[in-house]
């Protein structure tokens, strides 16, 4: 995994809430057997019509935005689906980080696993950066994982709350298996009692 | 087991978290034994891929199960699979399972179903476990006081290597359902009536337990369908406390215990109800007596109202975001504001998926559909969750109902729910759908869906247009 310290990039607006996962990555796109190449599927829907041209409005179709790094959107984030292909998609495109004032649980875990770093800022501050998007054209976002800030260039700060040990995993890049690996034995010894475990193999009648 | 807390009032959730902690650190998440990791073959692929990348072995295939539900085809299934990339997927999760010895239910077997709905008929679900699947509507299991839910890939991987997670101890949410469910209301409606009260996100962080009269009244497969959509509501997942009516369904179920250990686990069962002082960290109420069959009509399982009701107008809502999110959904939808919810006309019926793909759901939707005719301009389909499902069904005689009705009677799988296999809706086509989600383009691109009951569903397929089934029903 990548680890995520600083990073500076253009941030594209996309001011709905409720984005889906479903949008995100739709479901024509996830048979692939592999984590990659899911980028040029992102928001297949809204960034492409039906004949497959693209949707000239649609955020990621602007110029000024194509290179984006960071994507600022509405509250709920990531709802629905517990597809990784959803942010496997995002990585893909060149997206590092995300910004809204609230994700879905297990769309928020996902990022973390894929380096990639889910933002939660009030609702006023994530407003605020949309409206210095759209009427000032500041596109610039500088985020600093270990000071916990996002840095707009008018110099505002947003400090965010982010989990220590995912943060440290973040910063590390490190192998969440890897690190339970280390405690195996205790793995082991919980499975000498293991309350509720039933194995398939022996228990079917 | 641990004993933590035993003087202490307790969640079922505390006590079900409690027995499968493997480790705990201070500055580390818990690390969680799981009892039971279903396998489908969307989400695993690259799990497995990253095992043998990483040398790395399955610990505990003996609990794991795995079948193969999103992709596959609801036609005959002597027929190749047309779609070769689905074909692959599958063909990947069978040679997957046999290298790493893991049980398989393909797609020719009669256990062979919805990952959430072979679990529990398989007594594979039972009280006390920790149920992981890479599919949010794992939440399902929780109908039977297990804690049970949805993960992404690189945590089916996790599991697979070291049948644990890491995780952050959610908080705890009671949601209270006085009186019981009137005449012609269903589970259905309980869980899209809650989540259009309080919205799409209003138990994120939270592990829900559903609790009053309401909730004991029901079924084990009505609990199924209230936990199921919980993943709806954005909570981690929901739990109901095992009772008789949870042991009658799982007694002489494959995996379940049996004789002696039967005994003694009903009474291990029994003790895992959450203490009566225990305090949770927020609490909701809401009233069953009063609820009304639910239509969602928007493009967010929380745009719902009530079968009496009209679609709503953006211009009447105050929050900016709701109000933009609500123009968009309409048009999207192809909505007026203002149109009552009865004189929607729908092209598509689909009754089916871990939601409402159970054998009452299929009695319920025969019994609406009996002696009657699906409407000439609608296509209507019912595709039982499992194998299970769909020979209990003809040996009552359901998909006779059914096929004399018009609707079309097809093999077990999610289908038209998440359209990966080729039951898609046409742009612009509506649905009566039974499923969970009713995204833009869930369904097919451009498809446009409402979710209902069972019910409701069997009754606007015959009508052509949604109609109220608590009068429907009576009417010759």
């Amino acid at each position: 995994m990548q680890p995520f310290v600083v990073h500076s990039g253009i941030t594209a607006p996309l001011n709905r809430a409720n984005i889906d996962t479903d949008a995100i990555i739709p479901k024509q796109f996830l048979k692939r057997i592999e984590r990659t190449g899911f980028g040029q599927y992102l928001f297949y829907e809204w960034r492409y019509r039906a004949d497959g041209t693209p949707v000239p409005d649609f955020v990621l179709a602007q110029s000024a935005y194509q290179d984006a790094t960071i994507l600022l959107a509405g509250p709920n984030f990531g709802c629905g689906s517990s597809r990784e292909h959803a942010p496997w998609a995002l990585l893909d495109y060149g997206f590092r980080a995300i910004i809204a004032p609230s994700f879905a649980d297990i769309f928020y875990n996902n990022c973390f696993k894929n380096g990639i770093l889910p933002i939660v800022l009030p609702d006023e501050s994530v407003q605020r950066l949309f409206e210095r998007i759209e009427s000032h054209g500041s596109r610039t976002l500088t985020i600093d994982l270990p000071a916990q800030e996002v840095r707009d260039a008018d110099g505002t700060v947003y400090p965010f709350d982010v989990d220590a040990y995912r943060k440290k995993c973040l910063l590390e890049g490190l192998d969440d298996i890897g690190l339970t690996l280390r405690h195996e034995e205790q793995i082991s010894v919980y499975e000498t009692t293991a309350p509720f475990a039933r194995s398939i193999v022996s228990s079917g009648v | 087991m641990a004993d933590t807390g035993q003087h202490f009032p307790r969640t079922m959730f505390d006590k079900i978290w409690n027995d499968h902690v493997v480790r705990e650190h201070t500055s580390e998440p818990t690390l969680l034994y799981i009892d039971l990791h279903l396998v489908h073959e969307v989400t695993s692929p690259q799990a497995f891929e990253g095992l043998r990348l990483a040398e790395r072995q399955v610990r505990r295939p003996d609990l794991t199960f795995a079948t193969a539900d999103h992709n596959v085809p609801t036609t005959d299934r002597r027929e190749p699979i047309a779609d070769p990339i689905a074909k692959q997927q599958i063909d990947t999760l069978r040679a997957n399972c046999a290298e790493f010895g893991i049980p398989f239910a393909d797609i020719s077997s009669v256990d062979q179903g919805i990952v959430h709905v072979i679990g529990p008929e398989l007594g594979l679900t039972l009280p006390g476990k920790t149920i992981v699947c890479g599919d949010s509507h794992t939440s399902t299991h929780g109908a039977f006081g297990a804690l049970a839910f949805g993960i992404g890939t690189s945590e089916v991987e996790h599991v697979l290597a070291t049948q644990c997670l890491q995780q952050s101890r959610p908080k705890t949410m009671e949601v209270v359902v006085s009186g019981s469910l009137p005449l012609g209301v269903h589970a259905k409606d309980l869980i899209l009536g809650l989540i259009a009260r309080f919205g799409t996100a209003f138990g994120t962080g939270y592990v829900i337990e559903y609790r009053g009269p309401a909730i004991r009244k029901l079924s084990m497969e009505e609990r199924m369908t209230v936990c199921n959509m919980s993943i709806e509501a954005g909570a981690r997942a929901g739990l109901i406390a095992p009772d008789d009516t949870t042991f009658a369904y799982l007694r002489g179920r494959r995996y379940a215990p049996t004789e002696a250990e039967w005994e003694r686990a009903t009474e291990t069962w029994r003790g895992l109800c959450s203490d009566p002082d225990a305090e949770f960290d927020a609490r909701l109420e809401f009233a069953a007596d009063q609820l009304v069959p639910q239509v969602t009509w928007g493009t967010s399982p929380g745009m719902g109202t009530d079968v009496t009701g009209r679609v709503p107008d953006p211009a009447d809502v105050a929050d900016p975001t709701v109000r933009q999110s609500t123009d968009l959904a309409l048009r999207y939808m192809g909505l007026q504001p203002g149109t009552p919810i009865q004189e929607i006309a729908i092209d598509r019926v689909f009754i089916g998926s871990c939601t409402n793909g159970r054998i009452e759901d299929l009695r319920t939707a025969a019994a609406v559909a009996r002696g009657r005719h699906v409407a000439p301009t609608v296509h209507a389909m019912v595709v039982p969750g499992s194998y299970q499902v769909k020979q209990q069904a003809e040996r009552e005689g359901l998909h006779e109902v059914f096929l004399a009705a018009g609707f079309e009677w097809r093999e077990p799988g999610c289908s038209m729910c998440l359209a990966m296999n080729p039951d898609v809706l046409a742009p612009g086509e509506r649905c009566a759908s039974t499923s969970n989600r009713n995204f833009e383009g869930r369904q097919g691109r451009d498809g446009r869906t409402h979710l209902v009951s069972p019910a409701m569903a069997a009754a606007a397929a015959i009508a052509g247009h949604f109609v109220d089934v608590r009068t429907f029903a009576a009417r010759v």
